[in-house]
């Protein structure tokens, strides 16, 4: 906007404010009924939906799901969507950054007189864009369900080594499927795609040791299981032993 | 139609006011003149040592321009919704406990002992997505009518301010109840801020007070909470209002100035 547009806009905008109604009691009224729906609103959600409690934080035994409050879904859904590791960092801060940069220095490269959104093509159609996608990823969100179980074959090699070493087997996939690695990993049919790496095979890819060095001692997001081998060394061997057997 | 005469109320002549003497001064001088325009005489008193009345003035009697329709009172709504959340979590404050051992007993007794205390945590918690929602449509009704251009890209800013304040809201009351599903998603939510280049690991240390996610990240998530982020918003949202009041609310983007004959004149004549 040139100095000639912008008094003009400031001329019109004058006119148009000085032919208005004063904001009490007209802008007010509106207000307060908007505020009245509101309070309803929130009370109703609050009476039918009410406030329930899970089970207590346990940092220890995990039968956990991380999943965030409902907006946050938008977020979370880009981390599953961007797989290859060395783009993590990208979906984690690198497009919301972004996002947050273009959406702060908006009105500063938005600079034209236009108002009315049908004559903004360029930028009704972005905002019209950006709505469709968050409420698609929200919606994906919504629907992917964290998995808590996993159902892999025992491996041959496993069965070959007898029944104590199936039992550790089918011990260590409990605590794997408990501590909800299938909200990241991918274990055969079950466990999503992303953000971590699939895990199907991960023991021919990394000996016990190195697997082992991981849950200690993670990437980020995953959380550590330092804690667990702490608290419970039995279950974290027999987790160590079940990722280390799937071939 | 024609004037109804009420006939006066039977009034004891001590308390009937009487006609003013000339050359006596003006202004109550019974007792029960002053009880009279005791309401006058305290915001008096007030005004006169603070002003206030021109900056009351300013604001309620500002113009609005006319087609404002009710996408203006998303702004007022999302306001609102903050509003009731201070108010909620000032009661919930009063008997929630925010240490690792005891935040979960206080809120299960807030649920199940407190008198409306299930009730008042609802709210709470759903009123957060409320505002959630409020601030998103009010940030789409400012998007699609054009409403961050010249003069008020200020306010727009304050206003994705306004946006990551509350998200960073929600966020850190997510873990307060600390059950299993706030303990884990604040973890993981925690790592993924820790991934961000050059801040993001001691962003994360201050997050959780330390390196690991142990007993004093509670009540720094806590505090964050309920005192840090909405005192920014309450000072930023008292801003954001000032400079709606001082620019003034936009008209809807299709209506065009219609400039009367009578307005010119007005217009030449200030």
């Amino acid at each position: 906007m040139n100095k000639q547009q912008k008094e003009e806009y400031l001329r019109g905008y004058g006119v148009m404010k000085s032919q208005g109604k004063p904001f009490f009691p007209y802008a007010i009224a509106k207000d307060s009924a908007m505020a009245c729906i509101v309070m309803v609103v929130i009370i109703l959600m609050a009476v039918f939906l009410g406030a329930e409690l899970g089970p207590k934080a346990d940092p220890t035994t995990t039968t956990y799901t991380p999943r965030p409050e409902w907006y946050f879904f938008f977020l979370f859904e880009l981390l599953r969507i961007i797989k290859p590791p060395a783009l993590v960092p990208l979906a984690t801060i690198g497009i919301p950054t972004i996002c947050m940069i273009l959406l702060f220095l908006l009105p500063f490269y938005d600079r034209g007189p236009e108002r009315r959104p049908e004559r903004r093509p360029i930028a009704t159609t972005a905002g019209i864009f950006t709505i469709a996608a968050m409420g698609y990823l929200t919606y994906l969100g919504a629907t992917a369900a964290p998995p808590t179980t996993i159902d892999v074959p025992v491996p041959k090699n496993v069965t070959a080594q007898g029944a104590a070493a199936v039992a550790t087997y089918k011990a260590g996939q409990q605590v794997v499927a408990q501590s909800g690695c299938g909200a990241c990993h991918r274990f055969g049919e079950a466990g999503n795609a992303g953000p971590g790496p699939e895990l199907t095979k991960v023991g021919a890819r990394l000996p016990a040791a190195a697997i082992q060095r991981t849950l200690l001692n993670p990437t980020a997001p995953m959380p550590s299981f330092a804690g667990l081998q702490q608290t419970s060394p039995q279950q974290f061997n027999d987790m160590v032993m079940f990722l280390s057997s799937l071939r | 139609m024609a004037k109804i005469k009420v006939p006066a109320p039977p009034v004891p002549d001590q308390l009937k006011p009487k006609p003013k003497r000339p050359g006596k001064t003006y202004g109550p001088q019974t007792p029960v003149e002053h009880g009279a325009e005791a309401g006058a005489s305290t915001v008096g008193w007030i005004d006169e040592r603070t002003s206030l009345s021109g900056g009351a003035r300013w604001m309620m009697f500002r113009k609005v321009p006319k087609g404002t329709n009710w996408f203006y009172t998303l702004g007022s709504a999302t306001m609102f919704a903050f509003l009731s959340q201070a108010v909620t979590g000032v009661f919930l404050a009063m008997y929630y406990d925010p240490a690792p051992k005891g935040a979960y007993e206080s809120i299960r007794h807030i649920n199940d002992d407190v008198f409306l205390g299930e009730l008042v945590h609802g709210m709470h918690k759903w009123g957060s997505s409320v505002m959630v929602v409020l601030i998103f449509l009010h940030m789409g009704r400012t998007f699609f009518f054009g409403a961050y251009k010249y003069p008020r890209e200020l306010n727009w800013v304050i206003g994705v301010v306004l946006l990551i304040l509350t998200m960073t809201m929600s966020f850190t009351g997510y873990l307060l109840p600390f059950d299993q599903r706030s303990y884990w998603a604040s973890i993981v939510g925690v790592n993924i801020n820790g991934t961000g280049p050059l801040v993001g690991p001691y962003l994360n240390d201050f997050l959780r007070a330390g390196p690991y996610f142990g007993a004093t990240t509670l009540s720094r998530f806590y505090s964050i909470h309920m005192l840090l982020v909405p005192g920014a918003i309450a000072a930023l949202m008292g801003f954001h209002l000032y400079l709606v009041a001082r620019l003034g609310t936009t008209a809807p983007p299709w209506l065009k100035p219609k400039t009367a004959e009578a307005l010119r004149e007005e217009e030449v004549a200030a």
